[in-house]
């Protein structure tokens, strides 16, 4: 058992490491790559904070000046006019730009800033108009497994892995050992410092899989942010209105009736007024307190990764004026700061993503004393 | 905003959706369930054990406060005991004090009884003796002192002297 | 250019708001040690709604 372990592990890490190289080791474009002026290192961070259909590593140039890639491909699954179209990512060669048209059932699709565009059925090129809006062709419902969905995919799979492993330890011991000697903390830090205090005693137990859940999916997707391998999940709008939307329906949905009345038909306050503070009531309830939520997890993230960007781009950016030592020592004291703080910043956004949930759950479920 | 509503990918928050309502459904099955009851089991059982420390602890109390009790009872008896040992012996030497002493009293009035009895008989005996030692006297003087005329006249006369003078 | 003065705006108030919180929870701390979870609890609450605002202010801006 042990060496099978051993051995499955070992050819993941094979897998890992050699799979991306084999796959791409033909696909090469000479144009793009390199990143230098202050105009291409912006719109290089731009590009790495939207999300991309592909997963890549890094980039090089070999020394036939073809510009090599290292990463691997994920499926696109469209939702099209004509039904659903799927093809690897690997077809449009890493062009976004709308330059490379695949030509799938038919239909004509370009990548242009990370979005795929259907074009018009007699277009053999993408026109743009002034404002760099594709004129013939149209956006389409994007299904794809992409970057932040497969970092989901594998994050959720981890979480799975960690704690089922730790949930199964319980049946043979009272006290996990290894790594779930790390995780009982927590799960015992969410349930009892997050859930209980905020929920109250009676209904707690009903949330703590949600708030559990929601917490290690933000805090370990943030921490993964921060690693090379890119992910920017929890700076996708998508995924924090996701879960913003997720707590919305749970506590709109375990909402009692003291909780709708102090929204709809609050006791205590002059007649006339009520139905103004009722609209004010119900937008802070059902759009304030998810869009604050969602903002904030998205925009904490991607300010961090913004920065920490920023500041490595220092080294390319400054060198001419500080000379190639000065530009990446700065660089590299400045930014590896920030990525202490960024570490900071991915628990401190989970918790308070987890403690806002849990406040506005228990202010839902909560028992009012009539007086 | 307009940025930020292009940037938001719709596909992107389907299958998001789809993951994470997958995900959270599994963690609640295989993972959070099992693990919340275990330490909640775990915890009672903790609370149990302090429990049933703090029982024994309070029974022990109970037991050496038994024990304190019973040897105070203990000790208290061997003193009363003690004390009525004492008492005991202080009577009873006190009776047999008075007792000899009464003994002792009755001895002495039964010998000055016999005493005085022996001393009356003997009185009276003596009295006898000397009642007959004197009529003998009495008698042997008589006959001598009475073969004459003039001795007999004398003797009338000493003791008529006598009797006068007393 | 006016919503580059807006956004800083917005910074400038946000600052001075956490600056209070900060400095608030700091003198409470202070005050009554014991209490130090709970104030830091709500302190992090009360920033991170302020954050809140203060974030959707700017990305409504933009």
């Amino acid at each position: 058992m042990k060496i099978f372990q051993q051995s499955f592990k070992f050819l993941a890490l094979v897998l890992f490491v050699v799979l991306p190289t084999s796959i791409f080791a033909n696909d090469t474009k000479k144009e793009g790559g390199q990143v230098d002026t202050k105009e291409e290192v912006e719109a290089y961070i731009l590009h790495h904070i939207q999300d991309s259909h592909d997963f890549s590593l890094f980039s090089y140039t070999n020394d036939a000046g073809e510009r090599k890639h290292v990463g691997f491909p994920l499926p696109v699954i469209l939702w099209t006019s004509e039904g659903l179209v799927t093809f690897m990512s690997s077809e449009f060669h890493h062009n976004d730009d709308g330059s490379v048209i695949v030509e799938k059932d038919g239909l004509k699709f370009a990548k242009i800033h990370s979005k795929i565009y259907e074009l018009d059925k007699d277009a053999s090129e993408v026109k743009f108009d002034e404002d760099h809006h594709a004129t013939n062709g149209h956006k389409v419902l994007d299904f794809s497994i992409t970057k932040s969905a497969f970092g989901i995919l594998i994050i959720g799979l981890l979480m799975l892995f960690w704690f089922s492993k730790l949930a199964r330890q319980y049946k043979k011991k009272q006290i996990p050992t290894g790594f779930g000697r790390v995780l009982e903390p927590l799960v015992l830090y969410v349930r009892d410092e997050i859930a209980r205090p905020n929920i109250g005693e009676k209904h707690y137990r009903r949330f703590t899989g949600y708030l559990l859940t929601v917490f290690f999916f933000i805090w370990v997707l943030n921490l993964a942010g921060l690693t090379p391998l890119g992910f920017n999940v929890t700076g996708q709008l998508a995924v924090t209105a996701c879960l913003a939307i997720f707590t919305l329906v749970i506590y709109t949905a375990s909402g009692n009736k003291d909780y709708w009345m102090h929204i709809l038909w609050m006791p205590g306050v002059p007649v006339l007024i009520r139905p103004v503070l009722a609209v004010i009531e119900l937008a802070g309830a059902l759009l304030i307190k998810p869009f604050s939520l969602l903002v904030r997890l998205f925009a904490n993230i991607s300010a961090g990764h913004i920065v920490v960007m920023s500041l490595i781009a220092i080294m390319f950016t400054l060198k001419d004026s500080l000379g190639v030592v000065g530009a990446t020592g700065l660089s590299f004291v400045l930014s590896f700061f920030i990525t202490l703080i960024e570490v900071l910043v991915a628990f401190l956004q989970a918790y308070i993503f987890t403690m806002l949930s849990a406040l506005f759950i228990g202010m839902a479920v909560a028992e009012h004393e009539h007086h | 905003m307009d940025k930020l509503l292009n940037d938001f990918s719709p596909g992107l928050f389907v299958v998001s959706t789809i993951l994470l309502l997958a995900l959270i459904a599994l963690m609640v099955k295989f993972a959070w369930k099992p693990i919340l009851n275990s330490l909640n089991e775990r915890e009672e059982g903790i609370q149990g054990a302090l429990d049933a420390a703090e029982n024994a602890k309070k029974e022990m109390e109970n037991l050496q406060a038994d024990n304190q009790k019973l040897l105070q009872e203990a000790r208290l008896e061997r003193e009363t005991m003690l004390k009525e040992a004492r008492e005991l012996k202080a009577k009873m030497i006190a009776d047999a004090e008075e007792e000899a002493q009464a003994q002792a009293r009755k001895m002495i009035e039964q010998a000055q009884a016999a005493i005085d009895s022996e001393k009356k008989a003997a009185m009276a005996e003596l009295k006898s003796h000397v009642a007959g030692l004197s009529i003998d006297i009495a008698e042997k003087v008589v006959r001598k002192e009475l073969s004459s005329k003039n001795n007999q006249l004398e003797l009338v006369e000493e003791m008529l002297g006598e009797a006068t003078l007393n | 250019m006016y919503n580059l003065i807006g956004a800083g705006l917005i910074v400038i108030g946000a600052g001075i708001g956490l600056g209070q919180i900060g400095g608030k929870a700091m003198e409470g701390i202070a005050r009554q040690p014991e209490a130090t979870g709970k104030i830091q609890t709500a302190m992090i609450i009360i920033a991170a709604l302020l954050e809140g605002l203060a974030f959707g202010a700017l990305f409504l801006g933009k």
